[in-house]
């Protein structure tokens, strides 16, 4: 979508909300360079949430849309729970349909507009908890690694069924004591990166959503094979800090808790060999193209 | 509601689209749904139900369809997916299970496509979730149930009972009685759903193996036109495609309030999608030329019903009618909408209603007997199920000993 199509008829803009205001005067739009730092400046794809205070998912949700490479042409499908409480206040279309079907709508959306606007690119991302991708939806989820369709999945891992109030889910950890589990979980946490790995995944992150700028980086790296490559899939620790007893504040150290070596959410990525390649190739790319802006920048202005 | 409208010879409003008259990758020229069918000649044709499927596709101008075996719509959906490798249609693939089937069906639909797929007995039942979706999220997607037994132990047979559980999901539900019903309705099926008044999903049902895996003459228009293709951008909600400005569409999501205004909100789009569905009678009537047929409906004994079974129903009364008694015919083609208006004038000086069906249920008894007067008239029956046929004398031994005359059956 280009930037004139969200421009406001002079005559309503009196009656539009701030925030749409906000998208006409300094949407990220069509900034190659926008990332996590954009928070604060630049609000128009979120702002507020409706999730409880101090919930990792909600910075989550910030840095993952900071971090799009491009918002103006991303459609996000969704799944039930806590995100899809977010995706109201969210302004990038997104679809909640059913619960663990997400990744059937996202074939059947990122197929259709690969059709409709052949020459743009339409990024499609799902984002759903842990329950819809692995217990639910894990059959629609590996279908479409099989089937190589080109779009990012991403995964909010609470560990538990957090909407419903805290039940046993196939990510989370053996032996926790859960609802639904009530003398602990008695299997091992499903090793969902090297399921995706194995399925077909072009390029899979384990991480936390403790630092922003690893985060970043993951998304754009996700998004940008799945245009070109194939699926791409990032599973991110979001604790939800209310159902493992946890206070508001104490999210971050429970995430860098989990990041240190021999934890279970220690940094991980995989990425195939061509897709190493463009990453290779947009290293490159980004590095001549800031280059060139500096040196733009530093010619005298009547040069 | 549910009051007959008056077109006055006009057709249904479908096809002001600015592609009209311009020619496809194909060489198939979009051309008005209502001149594909009253202008242009119609060649008769000795073909499968299944191969109909395929014909009306090819002319349908559809963007997605998506595949899943299940007896007996297999052979349709393998056709749908030669026509794909013609380069009819834009995309085509085999999903994981008919619950995926439904949502890949609708993520095509979310994107801006015409989507269609078919499914039958088990698989309807498999994807039922995605039906009412469908029907919330206003997407106008065609399924085609070839309709076959649902009941344990394993059955592949005919038998209508999933049918009863599509009444209530939000979709237009229409019933082909033959080969050449199933033709005229998956291509008239997508003009109706698409109309932004309407743009609901819509089921073309038709009984499985009677109508699928026989052959029948059928008239089908030419094969250079096609429908218009669906537009997108007149639905009455957003096309998901980030052409569209994007808007946070509130700061307070129903699905975490327990409030009135929750309650309302749900409320009043359940009864938005309920009111499409009426909406779409003024375009079917139009089209199918009514949402019933009959036949000496003026008659005090009338047969009243949809599907094959109307077939085996007119045999049966040319059987009566050679003893001498004379039975009208009233042929359902729309199940939702429900044609309550028509039927109840239709049956206004009925004395005996019979309704044969192929299921165990008698659901479509149970529709008639709560929308007309007096209806101890109605007698459901006879009924066959689990992939039986319904022999026409079946029919005549029935209606003959509900009124009291002797047969060589009922006497002995």
């Amino acid at each position: 979508m280009s930037k004139e199509k969200i421009q406001i008829c002079e005559d309503l803009a009196d009656i539009m909300p701030p925030e749409y205001h906000k998208l006409v005067e300094s949407a990220t739009f069509g900034n190659q360079d926008r990332g996590w730092k954009d928070i604060g400046s630049s609000t128009e794809l979120i702002e507020q949430h409706s999730l409880c205070a101090g919930c990792p998912e909600s910075i989550a949700f910030r840095y993952i849309l900071a971090s799009l490479p491009a918002p103006e042409d991303t459609v996000f499908v969704g799944s039930t729970g806590c995100t899809s409480l977010v995706f109201p206040h969210v302004a990038v279309h997104n679809i909640h349909s059913l619960f663990g079907n997400q990744n059937a709508i996202a074939s059947g959306l990122k197929r259709t507009l690969k059709s409709r606007f052949p020459d743009v690119e339409k990024d499609v991302v799902v984002l759903a908890g842990d329950g819809a991708t692995v217990d639910i939806g894990l059959d629609m989820t590996m279908q479409s690694w099989f089937r190589q369709e080109k779009f990012t999945t991403i995964c909010f891992d609470n560990e538990l069924y957090a909407n419903t109030g805290g039940q046993e889910s196939g990510l989370m950890q053996k032996g926790f004591v859960a609802k639904m589990a009530p003398k602990g979980k008695n299997f091992e946490k499903v090793r969902l990166p090297e399921i995706a790995r194995e399925a077909g995944c072009a390029y899979v992150a384990l991480l936390t959503v403790s630092k922003p700028n690893r985060v970043e980086q993951v998304i754009k790296n996700a998004v940008l094979i799945a245009r070109e490559v194939g699926p791409t899939f990032v599973q991110l620790y979001t604790p939800c800090i209310l159902e493992i007893g946890k206070q508001s504040m104490e999210g971050l150290d429970e995430m860098k808790d989990s990041e240190s070596i021999g934890g279970r959410f220690v940094q991980k990525e995989y990425i195939s060999d061509e897709a190493q390649k463009l990453l290779d190739s947009i290293k490159i790319e980004t590095k001549e193209r800031k280059k060139a802006a500096k040196e733009a920048a530093k010619k005298p202005v009547n040069a | 509601m549910n009051k007959q409208v008056d077109l006055k010879g006009k057709r249904v409003i479908a096809s002001k689209h600015v592609k009209l008259g311009q020619k496809n990758r194909k060489g198939q020229t979009y051309t008005d749904v209502n001149d594909i069918f009253y202008k242009a000649e119609q060649t008769p044709n000795f073909l499968t139900g299944s191969e109909v499927i395929k014909e009306a596709i090819r002319r349908a101008s559809v963007g997605t369809s998506v595949a899943y075996p299940i007896t007996p719509q297999s052979e349709a959906a393998a056709l749908i997916g030669e026509l794909y490798a013609e380069d009819y249609l834009d995309e085509y693939f085999r999903g994981e299970s008919e619950f995926a089937v439904m949502g890949q069906c609708a993520g095509a639909s979310f994107g801006g496509h015409r989507v269609f797929t078919t499914t039958a007995g088990p698989g309807t039942l498999r994807a039922m979730e995605n039906f009412p979706m469908w029907a919330g999220s206003r997407l106008p997607i065609q399924v085609c149930v070839t309709c076959r037994g649902i009941n344990s132990p394993l059955s592949i047979q005919p038998d209508t009972l999933e049918m009863h559980y599509l009444l209530e999901t939000g979709m237009l539900v229409w019933h082909a009685e033959t080969a050449q019903d199933l033709y005229d309705y998956i291509l008239k099926g997508f003009i109706v759903a698409e109309q932004p008044d309407v743009h609901v999903p819509i089921a073309v049902c038709c009984d499985g193996f009677f109508v699928t895996h026989t052959k029948d003459t059928v008239d089908l228009s030419p094969e250079e036109l096609c429908l218009t293709p669906y537009n997108p951008y007149e639905s009455p909600v957003t096309c998901m495609d980030m052409e569209i400005a994007p808007y946070r569409m509130m700061r307070d999501p129903f699905v975490m309030k327990s409030n009135y205004i929750n309650y309302s909100t749900h409320a009043s789009w359940q009864q938005e999608i309920k009111a499409a569905v009426e909406r779409s009678r003024k375009h079917t009537i139009a089209l199918l030329d009514g949402l019933i047929d009959e036949h000496n409906s003026d008659r005090e004994i009338l047969i009243v019903t949809s599907g094959t079974a109307v077939s085996q129903s007119r045999e049966a009364i040319r059987l009566l009618e050679e003893e001498g008694i004379k039975v009208g015919l009233v042929k359902i083609k729309t199940v939702r909408p429900f044609p309550y208006e028509e039927i109840k004038r239709a049956t206004k000086h009925a004395k005996h209603i019979f309704v044969p069906e192929f299921n165990v249920a008698g659901w479509m008894a149970r529709e008639i007997k709560s929308t007309i007067p007096d209806n101890e008239r109605v007698y459901c029956g006879p009924h066959v199920a689990g992939g039986m046929t319904m022999p026409s004398e079946v029919i005549v031994e029935e209606i003959k000993t509900h009124l009291g005359i002797k047969t060589a059956q009922n006497s002995r």
